[in-house]
C-alpha cells in the first residue's frame, strides 16, 4: 500500500517526540570531558624544564618561543633559566606533538576549553601565565596521569611531583 | 508564433548551501534539465601537498587530519601506512588492531554523516540528519576517549600509535557496539520504503559499471555500481586479511543503491570492530623509531579504503627528514569527475540528490 513506508517511519519518530531529549544546554549545564582532552592552558612545570626548545621544534606551526639565558645558580644539569616562553594560542591546532617531544615531562596539553578573547594578543599565553595557571594536566601522552587526569576540580592543581614522569 | 528558448548557466556555489563546502558547478540548464555540467574545484586549497615538502614526517600527520575531517583516523592511516612502507617496518599486533578499529569507527561515523547530509539535501530536511549525528557523538566521545580530540585526532604514529587505549575504552566501545545495531534498524524502518526516498532516488542518476571503472571511482559510490572492488580485500593492509566482512555490492548503480550500500557498510563495519574487539592481543603499541624518521631515498605509495573510496599517498623520499615530493590521491576529488556523467539529463532538483549521494568532503577534493 501507497504510504506504507511513510507510516513506518513516522512511528519511529513519534516514540522519541516523548522521550527525554538527550542534548543539554550549554552554558548551564556541561558535559565531562574525558581525561585525555587536548585543551586550553598549556601546563607547564618551570622546575623540570631545562629550556631545551624541543617542544618548540617539533610542534609544525613554530609557535612556541624560547629565550633562555645562562642561570648561574643552576642546579643540575647546566640548566638554563627561562626569560621566555610564550605559546601563541591562536595559530595552535592541539596536536601535542610538543607535549611529545618534551623529554623532561615539563609540558603537558591543559583540559580546558574556554579561553575566548577579543584580541588575537589575548590567545598568546606568556610565561607568567603558565607559571601561575592551575595545573590541570590532561592524561595525552602521560598515561600516569589517566586516573587523576578526571577528577580535576575548579581548585585543584596537580604539583609537579604528583604530576610523576 | 513559436517560443524560442535558449540555454542558460547558471553558477551553483561556491556558496550554496548543498555543496557541503564550497564548490562551484556551472551548469547548463534548458528549462529544467540539465544539458552539461562542470564543476569547479579549487576554492579550499591550503597547498598541503607543497606544505608537507618541508615538514618532518611526523609533522605531516597534523595535515592529514585537515583532508577529509569527518574521517581524520582513517587520513593519520593511510599516511603512516604509506611511510611504513617506505621504511620497510611494520606496527606491532595490537596497534594494528588499535588502528582498524579507528578506522572502521569513522568509516561508520562518515557514512552517518553522508547518509545524513544525503537525506538533507533530498529534502528530508535535519530529521535523519539529527539522528545520524546522535550515534556519531558517541563514536566522536570515543574518539576523545582514546586521543583527546574530536575531529583533527593525529593520533597514529608511524610506527604504531601515539598511546594505548584507555583502560575504559573497551567497556565504551562494546556498549556502543551492542546499542548500534538497534540503531541501523531504526534508520531502515525509518527510511528504507519511504516512498518519497524510493520515488526521488530509484533509477536517478545510474552510473554504470563501466563509467564508473573508466572514471577511477572508488569506495561506495563504485560498488553501488556493481564493481567488486574494495582495498580491504583486494589488496589487504594492516590486518583485515584476517577479518571477515563481507563487502556490499549494488546492483544498478543509482542513487538508491549508493544509499543502500552505505547503509549495509554500517553493519559490515561493526562485524570488523566486534571482531577486532574479540581477538585484541595485549604488549607494544609503538616501535622506537626516532623522532625525526629519514627514510631512505626511494618512493612508496600506500594506500587505504577510507571511508569515501581509496586513499592513497604518495611519497618520494631524498633521505632528509622531510619528503622531496608527496601526492595525495583524494577519493573524493576523482569521485566527483563523474557528476557530469552522472547528472546529464536530469533535473536540477535531482542534481542535488546526486551530488549528495557522491558523498564528497571538500577538505579532501581541494586540498
Ligand atoms: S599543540 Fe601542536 S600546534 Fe600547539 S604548540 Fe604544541 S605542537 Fe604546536
Ligand atoms: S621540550 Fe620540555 S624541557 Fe624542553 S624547553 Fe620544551 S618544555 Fe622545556
Amino acid at each position: 500500500m501507497y504510504g506504507l513506508g511513510l507510516l513506518k517511519g513516522l512511528s519511529v519518530t513519534i516514540r522519541y517526540a516523548f522521550k527525554k531529549p538527550f542534548t543539554v544546554q550549554y552554558p548551564e549545564t556541561k558535559l565531562k570531558t574525558q581525561p585525555r582532552y587536548r585543551g586550553y592552558e598549556f601546563v607547564w612545570y618551570e622546575d623540570r624544564c631545562t629550556g631545551c626548545a624541543s617542544c618548540a621544534k617539533y610542534c609544525p606551526l613554530g609557535i612556541i618561543k624560547i629565550v633562555t639565558k645562562r642561570a648561574p645558580e643552576a642546579n643540575i644539569g647546566g640548566k638554563y633559566a627561562l626569560d621566555i616562553f610564550d605559546i601563541d594560542t591562536g595559530r595552535c591546532m592541539f596536536c601535542a606533538l610538543c607535549v611529545e617531544a618534551c623529554p623532561y615531562d615539563a609540558l603537558f596539553m591543559g583540559v580546558n576549553y574556554e579561553r575566548a578573547s577579543y584580541t588575537r594578543g589575548g590567545l598568546v599565553v606568556h610565561i607568567d601565565e603558565l607559571r601561575n595557571a592551575k595545573k590541570m594536566p590532561s592524561a595525552f601522552l602521560r598515561p600516569n596521569l589517566e586516573v587523576q587526569a578526571g577528577k580535576y576540580t575548579e581548585e585543584s592543581s596537580l604539583n609537579p611531583n604528583e604530576a610523576g614522569r | 508564433m513559436p517560443i524560442k528558448t535558449s540555454p542558460i548557466i547558471v553558477n551553483i556555489g561556491p556558496h550554496h548551501p548543498s555543496t557541503h563546502g564550497v564548490f562551484r558547478m556551472r551548469v547548463m540548464f534548458d528549462g529544467e534539465n540539465i544539458i552539461d555540467l562542470e564543476p569547479v574545484f579549487g576554492y579550499l586549497h591550503r597547498g598541503t601537498e607543497k606544505l608537507a615538502e618541508e615538514r618532518t614526517y611526523a609533522q605531516i600527520i597534523t595535515l592529514t587530519d585537515r583532508l577529509d575531517y569527518l574521517a581524520s583516523m582513517s587520513n593519520n592511516l593511510a599516511y603512516v601506512v604509506s611511510v611504513e612502507k617506505l621504511l620497510g617496518v611494520k606496527a606491532p599486533e595490537r596497534a594494528m588492531y588499535i588502528r582498524v578499529i579507528m578506522a572502521e569507527l569513522m568509516r561508520i561515523a562518515s557514512h552517518l554523516i553522508g547518509l545524513g547530509s544525503f537525506l538533507n539535501d533530498l529534502g528530508a530536511l535535519a530529521t535523519p540528519w539529527m539522528y545520524m549525528f546522535r550515534e556519531r557523538e558517541k563514536i566522536l566521545d570515543l574518539c576523545e576517549m582514546v586521543c583527546g580530540a574530536r575531529i583533527t585526532y593525529s593520533y597514529m604514529r608511524v610506527g604504531g600509535v601515539s598511546m594505548d587505549l584507555p583502560p575504559e575504552f573497551m567497556g565504551a566501545l562494546r556498549q556502543f557496539c551492542d546499542d548500534f545495531p538497534h540503531r541501523i534498524d531504526e534508520y531502515e524502518k525509518l527510511l528504507r520504503e519511504n516512498e518519497i526516498l524510493i520515488s526521488r532516488t530509484k533509477g536517478v542518476a545510474v552510473l554504470s559499471a563501466e563509467t564508473a571503472k573508466n572514471n577511477s571511482l572508488s569506495g561506495p559510490v563504485l560498488r553501488a555500481s556493481g564493481v567488486n572492488w574494495d582495498l580491504r580485500k583486494s589488496d589487504p593492509y594492516e590486518i583485515y586479511d584476517r577479518l571477515d566482512f563481507e563487502v556490499p555490492i549494488g546492483q544498478t548503480g543509482d542513487t538508491y543503491d549508493r544509499f543502500l550500500v552505505r547503509l549495509e557498510e554500517l553493519r559490515q563495519s561493526l562485524k570488523i570492530i566486534n571482531q577486532c574487539v574479540k581477538d585484541m592481543p595485549i604488549g607494544e603499541t609503538r616501535l622506537k623509531l626516532p623522532a625525526l624518521i629519514r627514510p631512505p631515498k626511494g618512493d612508496a605509495y600506500g594506500h587505504v579504503e577510507a571511508p569515501k573510496g581509496e586513499l592513497g599517498f604518495y611519497i618520494v623520499s631524498d633521505g632528509t627528514i622531510a619528503p622531496y615530493r608527496l601526492k595525495i590521491r583524494a577519493p573524493s576529488f576523482i569521485n566527483l569527475t563523474a557528476l557530469r556523467e552522472m547528472t546529464v539529463g536530469y533535473k536540477l532538483a535531482d542534481l542535488i540528490v546526486v551530488f549528495g549521494s557522491i558523498d564528497v568532503n571538500m577538505g579532501e577534493v581541494d586540498r
